[in-house]
């Protein structure tokens, strides 16, 4: 028994007796590493504001009275028709090249790079999970032809295709949000396959079917909640990825057509006017860097939450403090508990 | 298997024909070795059980004892229609089960259920008890809502748990409330056969007691009919009907519990009975082993004729070509069945032939 896991049952122990009955899940465990986890606590109050930002977006804009797509020629340039910088007439962050509210549009921005995230995450771990339980479970042809199109997928030069894709179908949200999915569920579905072909020798799945459960069932009740932490994890890092492969082809003009805006074409229009106008530049960039940021951390914190080897790190900080507790009601069983744990 | 060893054990069986709840004929599972890669050739056959016939009374206990690789689980695992059988037939209270399609299977799934070796393995960590032990309402859709929670929390008492653990995680328990649980879903729809593969192999010897006695007690409230694993010989004569040792696939004795430990004719049982660690240290300082040579082989490439032949003290040149039948032995009960062309005699000192063969080699 590794130190960690007595000074958890220690701190169990102080819990008292009332929390007895009722068993803490995994996601009650991983919880309360979170919580203890500050870069992911920072991460995940970002997170929140940046989505609370966007969906705020339309009253920020009434707020400020500078509605997305209006340009202002007269307060939102100057003489010589250049953007007015941070905080001139009203414009909190500047103006963009047609005198927009460049404050504004990056909260539209951050609407539709926050909704692609979610919802090409979302579609593309339903796809990955699926395809990977029956590739692993099912096995034999099955798996054979749904690992191979994995790899094939996988092994495609994703921006190329998504670009001719583009070109083809035309740019619209609908073929942006169809692309990401496309590209995205290929990886959790070939993690989902690894873990589910070892989990389904287990002996409480030949239990299951011992009583007669039939495949769905032995898939979706007893193997997908032995994977969910590890697809978590995933799809919470596929989440930047997606929003950035957004801004990629919203910048080279095949994602999100002006006068929508969204992070990629904002910074597609602003390169020309770094110059003049770095504003234009920085700030939308800074809301892309700060969001991907926040989900790859968070995506790390979660990961360390759900591993239990992590757990001595967290223990060393924990143990300081359970220390100190200590020392204020010292009771004499619980310091043997410390003695043998730091035995 | 020869023609005559099956009408040995017809013969043999006939006594308790009239309430016979398994019946195994024949049952032969070979499992395919096949090379690696696409194009996967067969190279080669496991024969993990070649040739089993056995029949187990309602309401009582058959003990299978074996070294490992001898082919028990993989025999309870055709019994419960976990994997499917290569030859043979499997009838249960009068209707053929083999190879029965999953469907066609789920009737008799409620009648058959299993006690899994490993409590730590055959409880999904990620499920709370209450839902494991539920599970078999759920599947068959039996029970639903508060009188599901309500049975199941019936079960957890009857097995001696704290019903108010419910709600907790298999991780919470010990080796021995594991396995309670796992009697508790086997329990949950009053099944007529439990096989217990090797139940108590696992836990420590306090507890497997405390285990069995549960078992016991089980069966003599709800009449149930134990097909019972194990490889500690103690354990399956303190719980045994009747006894069926079996060597690398094939049945080398069955008959009933006493009269397989008291007088052994076959001379792997012989073997195996003298193996045994015995609890009083006097008895076991004046007991002989019988030490037997070289380990058990390969059931990829078994040994022609009797099975046992290359290790068996007594063995002699008609062991290699002929396999012995399963039969009734001169001066043996009617139900006492021996697979050896020369049987052990009574006073028959075996531990001075099988010294004398380590001698040889």
């Amino acid at each position: 028994m590794s130190i960690s896991e007595l000074e958890f049952q220690a701190a169990s122990v102080e819990g008292g007796p009332e929390q007895a009955v009722e068993g803490r899940s995994q996601w009650q465990l991983t919880w309360r590493r979170l919580r203890s986890d500050k870069v992911a606590v920072i991460a995940m109050i970002t997170i929140v504001v940046m989505v609370g930002l966007a969906i705020a977006a339309p009253a920020l804009a009434s707020l400020v009275h500078h509605p997305p797509n209006i340009a202002y020629p007269n307060t939102g340039e100057n003489a010589v028709g250049n953007p007015v910088g941070p905080g001139t007439n009203g414009f909190w962050l500047g103006t963009d090249d047609t005198g927009r509210d460049l404050m504004v549009r990056i909260f539209y921005g951050a609407r539709i790079s926050l909704f692609v995230g979610i919802v090409t995450t979302a579609i593309g771990t339903l796809a990955g999970v699926a395809v990977g339980l029956i590739a692993g479970y099912f096995g034999g042809v099955v798996d054979a032809i749904l690992a191979r199109f994995t790899d094939a997928v996988l092994a495609f030069p994703y921006v190329v295709l998504a670009l001719s894709l583009a070109v083809v179908l035309g740019p619209s949200l609908t073929v942006i949000i169809g692309v990401i999915s496309f590209f995205s569920w290929a990886g959790i579905s070939r993690i989902v396959r690894g873990q589910t072909l070892s989990l389904k020798e287990k002996e409480y799945i030949e239990a299951a079917r011992s009583l007669g459960a039939g495949p769905f069932r032995i898939m979706f009740i007893d193997i997908l909640p032995n994977l969910l932490a590890p697809v978590l994890v995933l799809a919470t890092l596929y989440i930047p990825n997606a929003v950035v492969f957004e801004a990629t082809l919203s910048y080279l003009g095949l994602g999100i057509q002006p006068p929508t805006a969204s992070w990629g074409n904002i910074l597609a229009a602003a390169q020309n006017f770094y110059q003049v106008a770095w504003w234009y530049t920085v700030f939308p960039a800074l809301a892309l860097l700060i969001t991907t940021l926040a989900f790859n951390l968070l995506g790390d914190g979660i990961r360390d939450a759900m591993d239990p080897g992590t757990e001595r790190l967290l223990a060393a900080r924990r143990g300081r403090r359970a220390r100190s507790r200590r020392r204020k009601s010292a009771g004499p069983d619980l310091a043997d508990t410390a003695g043998s744990a730091q035995a | 298997m020869t023609d005559e060893s099956a009408a040995g054990v017809m013969t043999g069986a006939q006594s308790s024909q009239d309430d016979v709840l398994v019946r195994v004929d024949n049952l032969v599972k070979y499992f395919p070795v096949r090379t690696a890669g696409y194009v996967r050739r067969t190279v080669g056959q496991v024969q993990a059980v070649d040739g089993v016939s056995l029949t187990i009374p309602r309401g009582k206990t058959l003990g299978l004892v074996g070294e490992t690789g001898s082919g028990k689980s993989t025999l309870a695992r055709c019994i419960a229609g976990l994997i499917p059988v290569t030859a043979g037939k499997v009838t249960f209270d009068g209707h053929d089960i083999t190879n029965l399609s999953r469907r066609k299977m789920i009737p008799y799934r409620r009648e058959i259920q299993m006690i899994f070796q490993d409590p730590y393995g055959s409880l999904n960590p990620r499920r709370r008890v209450g839902a494991i032990i539920g599970d078999p309402f759920a599947i068959h859709r039996t029970v639903t809502g508060n009188e599901r929670k309500r049975r199941v929390q019936e079960l957890m008492e009857r097995v001696g748990l704290n019903p108010e653990h419910y709600n907790r995680f298999p991780a919470e328990f010990s080796g021995g409330q594991r396995q309670r649980i796992g009697v508790a879903r086997a329990l949950a729809l009053r099944p007529k056969l439990i096989i217990c593969d090797e139940p108590v192999s696992a836990l420590d010897v306090s507890i497997q007691a405390q285990v069995l006695n549960l078992l016991a007690d089980l069966q003599r409230d709800y009449g149930l009919t134990y097909l019972f694993i194990a490889h500690d010989l103690e354990v399956v004569r303190h719980v045994s009907d009747s006894v069926t040792v079996m060597y690398l696939g094939r049945v080398a004795e069955s008959g009933p519990e006493d009269v397989v430990y008291g007088t052994p004719r076959h001379p792997y049982t012989a073997a195996l009975l003298s193996a045994a660690p015995a609890a009083d240290p006097d008895a076991a300082a004046s007991r002989q082993r019988i030490i037997l040579t070289g380990d058990i082989p390969s059931p990829i490439d078994p040994p022609s004729g009797c099975r046992f032949h290359p290790r068996c003290p007594k063995a002699r040149e008609l062991c290699g070509h002929e396999e012995p039948p399963l039969e009734v032995k001169a001066g043996d009960g009617p139900t006492h069945l021996t697979a050896c062309h020369f049987p052990v005699e009574a006073g028959e000192n075996l531990a001075t032939a099988a010294a004398a063969r380590r001698e040889a080699l």
